[in-house]
C-alpha cells in the first residue's frame, strides 16, 4: 500500500498515512485529485478505481471516505477488508466511532493504524492483539499522566 | 451533515454524547463489537486538550480560523521561545497542538527541536507524541535526522518493548536513506535475536521491509536471511503476517537467496486452508481462515514457477483446488466482509494459477469460476471477474474458455452503471480477441462508442483500430472500420490513426481502389468529421485516378467534392487539400484549369496563411511553367512507407499497458516483405534558401503531400524523407574536413590535442587503397588501441591496428577498398583507444566517396554533346543551381574538376566560360559513365529543378559530393555573386 486518506464527505482530510517518500507539495496534490475523484463517484458504484497507475481502494463508513492507493499486483479486496478491519479497531477503542473521535483524538487514531499496518503491509491482523497492545499504552500513559499532574500540582 | 457552526463553544464531551447516534460509523458487525462500557475517564485523560481542540473547528468562516489559529502559533511560539524552560507535559501539550493544526491542513515550520526533546523522555506519552511529530511532520532530509536517529538507538536498546516498537515505527515511517545507514544492521539482529518479543519482531520486520524498499543497496544480506524465511513457522501467526510481507520483498530482489520460503510457504498455506474455521481463533476473519496471511503466501508464491519437487507440487494444487472447492460452498455468513475476504483469497489464488500458467484444469476451473462472478450482483466482483480474466486470455490454456464468455462481456459493456467496469470489460474484449471473433468485437465496441464515456473514449478508437488493423484479412474491413471510427467518434482520433490507414492503404495496391471509392463516398455525407476529410483528401489526391473511370466520381465531381469541404476546414487541413489539388492537376489533366483558377483566387494566393499562401503559390507557379513530365515526377504516387510498430499501438501502450498484443510484432513482418523491394527511391530536397526558387517548391510539395507536420517530430509520415536523404551525419560523427578531400587524396583529415590523423591514398577503376596514419600527439602510451570501418557497399580488408602507440610515435593502418556498388554513405572510422584512465571514442567520416572511383575520359567536341543529348530522361539528368560563395578563379574551378575525377575537357563546349568534365565511375557490378557541365551565371534569378524520380542513385550522390566542393578561389575581393549551374549526366551499364 502506498497511502491511506482519511477524509469527510465535505472533502476535509482527516488522516493522512505515507508509506512512500513524496513531496508536500505532491501529497496535497494527490490528495486534492483524490478526494475529488472519489467523492464524485455515486453510491453504487463499485469500490476500486484506477488511478494513474495505482489502484484506488475506497469505502465510506458514515461521513467518512476510507481510500487506499495500492500497487498493481495488490489484492483489492483484502484491501477493503484491511480498511473495515481498521474501522473495527477505531469502533472497538472508542465505542461505537465516530468522525469527531478522529479529529479530536488524532493521536489514537495514528498509533491503532501503526500497530496495524505498518510500511503499507498489515502487522497484526489480531484484533484483540492490537488493541491489547494500545491499551497497554494508555495504561502506561495513565501512570505517566498522573505522575505529571503531581508534578504540575 | 456536520455543521461547524453549531457547535460552537460546546465542549467536545459534550457534543461526542450528544451528536454520536447521527456520526457513528455504520458498522454491520454481528459478532465481537458489543458496546461494553469503557469509562471517559481513562480514554480521555486530558480533557482541556480537548476542549481546545473543539475551539478551533468551531470557527465561523475560513478566515476567523486562521485568524485563531495565527494567534495560537504566535502563543506556541513564544512559549518554545521564552525564558523559562517548559516541562515536558507542556512540551506535550504544544506539539500536540502543533501537530493538530498541521492536520486541519495549515502550514508548520517550527517545533521540530521540542519534538525531538520529547524522544528522550522517559514518560510514554511524550515520547509517543514526539515520535508522532516526528513520523508526520519531518522530512527525510531534514537536518534533525541525527538527533533522532540518536534517540531511536536509544530506545531500540532499551530492551523495553513498547519503547523499542515506537522506535522502529518511527523508522519504518520516515524510512529514510540516513535511517536506512545508521539501523541496516540493527534492525536484522533484533528481528532474528531469539528473546525478542513477538510485536516488536513484527514491527522490525515490517521496519525492514520499508528500508528494504526506499534503500535496498544498505541493506547487506547475511545470516540473517535464512533465519528471516523460518519465521514462516512461527507459531506466532501475528509474526508470520508480518514476515512474510518482508520475505516477499526480498524474494522479488534476490529470488534465489529465498527459495527455501516456497515449500515452507506450501506448509503453512496448507495449513490454513484446511484448518477448521475456529481453529485459529482471532486470526479467523468472517469465518474465514487467516485471509490476510493466506492472500501474502499465495503472493509470496507468485514470486517463483511453479515448484519442481512433485510432493511439494501436489500439495500446492491441493490447495488451490480447496480454495476454488470453497468458492462453491454456500457462504457462512451473509455479511460482505465473508465474501470479501474469502473470495480476496480466491482471487489471489487465481492470479497464482495464471502466474504459474501450467495446470490446464484449473486455469479452466477458474475461468468458469470467474464467468460466475461475471453475473454476480455484487459490482465489485463483477470488475474484477473482468479484470483477471483479461490475465486469463492471454494463456494458452484458458483462451478458448474466456472466449466462451464473450456474450456476457459485451452485455456487460451495454448495462453495466459504473464506468470503471465498462473500462475493464472494453478491455476484456480486446484481450479475448482473436481472428475468430475479431469482426465480432469492433463491432460491438463501435456501437459501444456511440454512447461511450468521453474519458474513455480514445482509448477505445485506439483499441479498435489496433484490432481492426491487426487481425484484417481483408482490407477493405480494415478501410470501412476506420472511416467509421472516423465518422462515429471523429474528435477522438488520434493523428496516429488515420496517419495509420493512410500508410497501409499506400503500402496495399490491392486496397487502394476500394478506399478511394469508399471515402468519396463516405464524403458526400453533409456533415463530416474533418479527419475524414484528411483523410479523402490524401487519399483522393493519390489514388482518385482508380475511381475516375467512373462518371458518378469523374475528376470535377472528386474535385468538387473536396473544395465543397475546403472552407470549413482548419489550416492544416486546408494544406493538405491544396497537396491535394496539385496531385490532381497531375492526375487529371481536364481539371488542370479548374484547379488553376482556385489556386489563382484571392482567397488563396493572398491568404493571412503563410503556409496557405505559399502552397497556392508555387503548386500554381508549377503547374503553370513544369512540363507533363515534370510534373509528373515532381508530384508522383507516394513510395510505400517503411514497415515499423504501429504507432498507434505504441500511443495504446503508453497510455496504459493492458490486453495482449504480442503476436502483433508477427503479423506485421509477414506483411513488410512486399514493401521491402521497392525501397530504391531518391528525393531530393534542395536546401536552397530561395523563397521563390521551384527548388524549394519541390521540398514543399513533397512535404505537403504527407500530412503537415505539427508537434509531433516522430510522426511517421514524414521520416521518409530523412531515410532516403543520402547525407544526414549523426551529431557524433566527425567530419568537419571531410569535404576537403572530395578533390585530394592526401592530408591532415582530424585532429585534436591527443590524436591526429593523416590520410594518403590512391584509386584505380573500382580499387582503392588508403594509407591511416595515426600520430600519437601526447606523451603517454595510448592502450587498447583498435581502428574499425564498416561499410556495406565498400568491401574493405584491413590489418588489425597495433593495440599500443607509444607517445609520440606514428600507427599506420592499410584499408583496402573494393567498391561493390554505386554508394551513398561515406563509411565510419571508430577510433578506440586508452588514454590515462578514461576511453577515448572517436568516429570520423573517412572521404572515401563514389567519384573516387572516377576514370577520367577523353572525348571531343561531338562526341560530347551527341551524348549529352542522347541522356534527355529525366532520370538521367541531375541539375542543381548554387551560389557561388567567392568570386570566381577559372583555374581552381579547372583544377578542382580534375581533382574530382573526370577529365577536363577544354574546348569541348561552345561557350567558354563552361566546364565540362567526363568520366566513367567503376564499380564492381557496375559502371556509370558521367558528364559533367558548370556553367557560372552572372544572372542572378536562376531556377534549380533537380529531377527527382529514379534517378541514378549514383548521380544524386555526385552532385551532392559536388556541392561541397568550394569551385571558386578565396578572393572575395570583387564581390559579385556568381551562379553556378552544374548538369550531371549518366548512363550506366552492368558489369558482366
Amino acid at each position: 500500500m502506498q497511502f491511506m486518506l482519511l477524509f469527510s464527505r465535505q472533502g476535509k482530510l482527516r488522516l493522512q498515512k505515507w508509506y512512500v517518500p513524496l513531496s508536500d507539495k505532491e501529497k496535497k496534490k494527490i490528495t486534492r485529485e483524490l478526494v475529488q475523484t472519489v467523492l464524485a463517484r455515486k453510491p453504487k458504484m463499485c469500490s476500486f478505481l484506477e488511478w494513474r497507475d495505482l489502484k484506488i481502494v475506497y469505502k465510506r463508513y458514515a461521513s467518512l471516505y476510507f481510500c487506499c492507493a495500492i500497487e498493481d499486483q495488490d489484492n483489492e479486496l483484502i484491501t477493503l477488508e484491511i480498511i473495515h478491519r481498521y474501522v473495527e479497531l477505531l469502533d472497538k477503542y472508542f465505542g461505537s466511532v465516530c468522525e469527531l473521535d478522529i479529529i479530536f483524538n488524532f493521536e489514537k487514531a495514528y498509533f491503532i493504524l501503526d500497530e496495524f499496518l505498518l510500511g503499507g503491509e498489515a502487522q497484526e491482523t489480531s484484533k484483540k492483539n492490537v488493541l491489547k497492545a494500545i491499551e497497554q499504552a494508555d495504561l502506561l500513559q495513565e501512570v505517566s499522566h498522573h505522575e505529571g499532574s503531581r508534578f504540575v500540582d | 451533515m456536520l455543521n461547524m457552526t453549531v457547535i460552537y463553544f460546546i465542549s467536545y464531551l459534550y457534543l461526542r454524547t450528544s451528536l454520536k447516534l447521527m456520526f457513528a460509523f455504520c458498522l454491520h458487525s454481528d459478532e465481537g463489537l458489543s458496546k461494553h462500557p469503557v469509562s471517559l475517564e481513562t480514554l480521555y485523560p486530558s480533557i482541556k486538550i480537548k476542549v481546545y481542540f473543539a475551539l478551533f473547528i468551531s470557527g465561523k468562516s475560513k478566515e476567523a480560523e486562521i485568524k485563531r489559529i495565527n494567534k495560537e502559533l504566535a502563543n506556541i511560539r513564544s512559549k518554545f521561545k521564552g525564558d523559562k524552560a517548559l516541562d515536558g507535559y507542556s512540551k506535550k501539550k504544544y506539539v500536540c497542538k502543533l501537530l493538530f493544526i498541521f492536520l486541519l491542513g495549515h502550514d508548520i515550520d517550527f517545533g521540530h527541536m521540542e519534538a525531538v526533546n520529547l524522544l528522550s523522555s522517559n514518560k510514554y506519552t511524550e515520547k509517543q507524541i514526539g515520535y508522532l511529530f516526528i513520523s508526520v511532520l519531518v522530512n527525510s532530509n531534514s537536518d534533525l535526522i541525527r538527533l533522532i536517529n540518536n534517540a531511536i538507538k536509544n530506545d531500540l536498546s532499551s530492551r523495553n518493548p513498547t519503547f523499542m516498537n515506537l522506535a522502529l515505527h518511527c523508522i519504518a515511517n520516515v524510512g529514510s536513506r540516513e535511517m536506512a545507514e545508521a539501523f541496516a544492521a540493527e534492525v536484522p539482529r533484533i528481528l532474528v535475536a531469539g528473546d525478542t518479543m513477538d510485536s516488536v519482531k513484527q514491527s522490525a520486520a515490517l521496519c525492514l521491509l520499508r528500508l528494504n524498499r526506499t534503500s535496498p543497496d544498505l541493506i547487506p544480506m547475511g545470516e540473517w536471511t535464512s533465519r528471516v524465511v523460518h519465521l514462516l513457522n512461527d507459531q506466532h501467526l501475528g509474526v508470520v503476517t508480518a514476515a512474510t510481507s518482508l520475505i516477499i520483498t526480498l524474494a522479488q530482489k534476490n529470488p534465489d537467496d529465498f527459495k527455501t520460503s516456497v515449500s515452507l510457504a506450501v506448509a503453512r498455506l496448507s495449513r490454513i486452508v484446511t484448518s477448521a474455521s475456529t481453529d485459529l481463533q482471532d486470526y479467523t476473519y468472517y469465518f474465514v481462515a487467516a485471509p490476510w496471511l493466506s492472500v501474502k503466501l499465495l503472493r509470496l508464491l507468485q514470486c517463483y514457477p511453479p515448484p519442481e519437487d512433485a510432493a511439494i507440487r501436489g500439495r500446492l494444487t491441493e490447495c488451490l483446488e480447496t480454495i476454488l472447492n470453497k468458492a462453491q460452498e454456500p457462504p457462512k455468513s451473509k455479511k460482505v466482509q465473508h465474501s470479501n475476504a474469502k473470495n480476496a483469497v480466491l482471487f489471489e489464488a487465481i492470479s497464482l494459477i495464471i502466474h504459474h500458467d501450467s495446470e490446464p484444469t484449473l486455469l479452466v476451473r477458474a475461468c468458469n469460476q470467474l464467468g460466475q462472478f461475471l453475473q454476480h450482483r455484487e459490482t465489485n466482483l463483477r470488475y474484477l471477474a473482468l479484470e483477471s480474466m483479461c490475465m486469463l486470455a492471454s494463456s494458452e490454456f484458458s483462451h478458448e474458455a474466456v472466449k466462451t464468455h464473450i456474450e456476457t462481456v459485451i452485455n456487460a459493456l451495454k448495462t453495466e452503471r459504473d464506468v470503471s467496469v465498462r473500462q475493464r470489460a472494453v478491455d476484456l474484449l480486446y484481450a479475448m480477441c482473436d481472428r475468430s471473433n475479431a469482426k465480432q468485437i469492433v463491432a460491438e465496441m463501435l456501437s459501444y462508442l456511440e454512447t461511450a464515456d468521453y474519458s474513455i473514449r480514445e482509448e477505445i478508437v485506439l483499441k479498435v483500430a489496433i484490432l481492426a488493423e491487426k487481425y484484417a484479412v481483408d482490407y477493405t474491413w480494415y478501410v470501412d472500420t476506420i472511416l467509421n471510427l472516423i465518422r462515429i467518434a471523429g474528435d477522438y482520433v488520434s493523428e496516429e490513426v488515420w496517419y495509420r490507414v493512410i500508410q497501409i492503404v499506400i503500402n496495399r495496391d490491392d486496397v487502394q481502389g476500394y478506399a478511394a471509392k469508399t471515402v468519396f463516398e463516405a464524403l458526400q455525407a453533409p456533415a463530416c468529421h474533418e479527419n475524414l476529410v484528411k483523410v479523402g483528401g490524401y487519399i483522393l489526391g493519390e489514388f482518385g485516378n482508380l475511381i475516375a473511370g467512373d462518371p458518378r466520381s469523374s475528376p470535377l465531381i472528386q474535385f468538387n467534392l473536396l473544395h465543397s469541404k475546403f472552407h470549413l476546414c482548419s489550416v492544416p487541413t486546408r494544406a493538405l487539400l491544396l497537396s491535394a489539388y496539385v496531385k490532381f492537376i497531375n492526375l487529371f489533366p481536364e481539371v488542370k484549369g479548374t484547379i488553376q483558377e482556385v489556386l489563382r483566387a484571392d482567397s488563396q494566393l493572398r491568404n493571412a496563411d503563410v503556409e496557405l499562401q505559399q502552397r497556392a503559390v508555387e503548386y500554381l507557379r508549377l503547374s503553370c511553367i513544369a512540363s507533363t513530365d515534370i510534373l509528373a515526377t515532381v508530384l508522383e504516387e507516394m513510395p510505400p512507407f517503411p514497415e515499423r510498430e504501429s504507432s498507434i499501438l505504441a500511443k495504446l501502450k503508453k497510455k496504459k499497458g493492458s490486453g495482449t498484443v504480442s503476436d502483433m510484432e508477427d503479423s506485421r513482418k509477414e506483411r513488410s516483405t512486399n514493401v521491402n523491394g521497392s525501397n530504391d527511391h531518391i528525393v531530393t530536397t534542395s536546401p536552397s534558401s530561395d523563397l521563390l526558387g521551384l527548388g524549394h517548391t519541390q521540398a514543399a510539395a513533397l512535404n505537403s503531400a504527407s500530412p503537415p507536420v505539427t508537434s509531433n517530430a516522430a510522426s511517421l509520415l514524414v521520416d521518409v524523407f530523412t531515410e532516403s536523404l543520402p547525407v544526414v551525419p549523426p551529431t557524433s560523427i566527425i567530419e568537419e574536413n571531410f569535404s576537403r578531400f572530395v578533390c585530394k587524396n592526401n592530408g591532415v583529415l582530424y585532429e585534436n590535442q591527443l590524436l591526429q590523423i593523416g590520410l594518403k591514398s590512391e584509386f584505380r577503376q573500382n580499387l582503392g587503397r588508403m594509407y591511416v596514419f595515426y600520430g600519437n600527439k601526447t606523451t603517454t602510451q595510448f592502450l587498447n588501441f583498435s581502428a574499425s570501418l564498416v561499410c556495406q557497399d565498400l568491401n574493405i580488408h584491413t590489418t588489425p591496428a597495433d593495440p599500443v602507440v607509444d607517445g609520440g610515435a606514428q600507427l599506420q593502418q592499410v584499408f583496402n577498398i573494393e567498391c561493390l556498388l554505386d554508394f551513398v554513405e561515406a563509411p565510419v572510422l571508430s577510433v578506440h583507444f586508452r588514454y590515462g584512465g578514461s576511453m577515448q571514442n572517436i568516429s570520423i567520416r573517412l572521404p572515401i566517396t563514389l567519384n573516387k572511383f572516377f576514370q577520367p575520359t577523353e572525348m571531343t567536341s561531338q562526341e560530347f554533346f551527341q551524348r549529352w543529348k542522347q541522356l534527355g530522361a529525366p532520370q538521367q539528368e541531375v541539375q542543381k543551381i548554387f551560389k557561388a560563395k567567392h568570386s570566381m578563379d577559372t583555374e581552381v574551378t579547372k583544377a578542382k574538376i580534375i581533382g574530382f575525377g573526370t577529365a577536363l575537357l577544354d574546348g569541348v563546349d561552345p561557350n567558354p566560360s563552361n566546364f565540362v568534365g567526363a568520366g566513367v565511375i567503376h564499380t564492381k557490378t557496375i559502371q556509370v559513365g558521367c558528364l559533367l557541365r558548370l556553367e557560372p551565371n552572372t544572372q542572378a534569378q536562376a531556377s534549380c529543378s533537380v529531377k527527382r524520380t529514379h534517378i541514378h542513385a549514383a548521380l544524386y550522390t555526385l552532385m551532392t559530393i559536388n556541392c561541397n566542393i568550394d569551385y571558386c578561389s578565396t578572393d572575395i575581393s570583387k564581390g559579385k555573386i556568381k551562379i553556378f549551374k552544374c548538369i550531371f549526366k549518366s548512363q550506366h551499364s552492368q558489369n558482366k
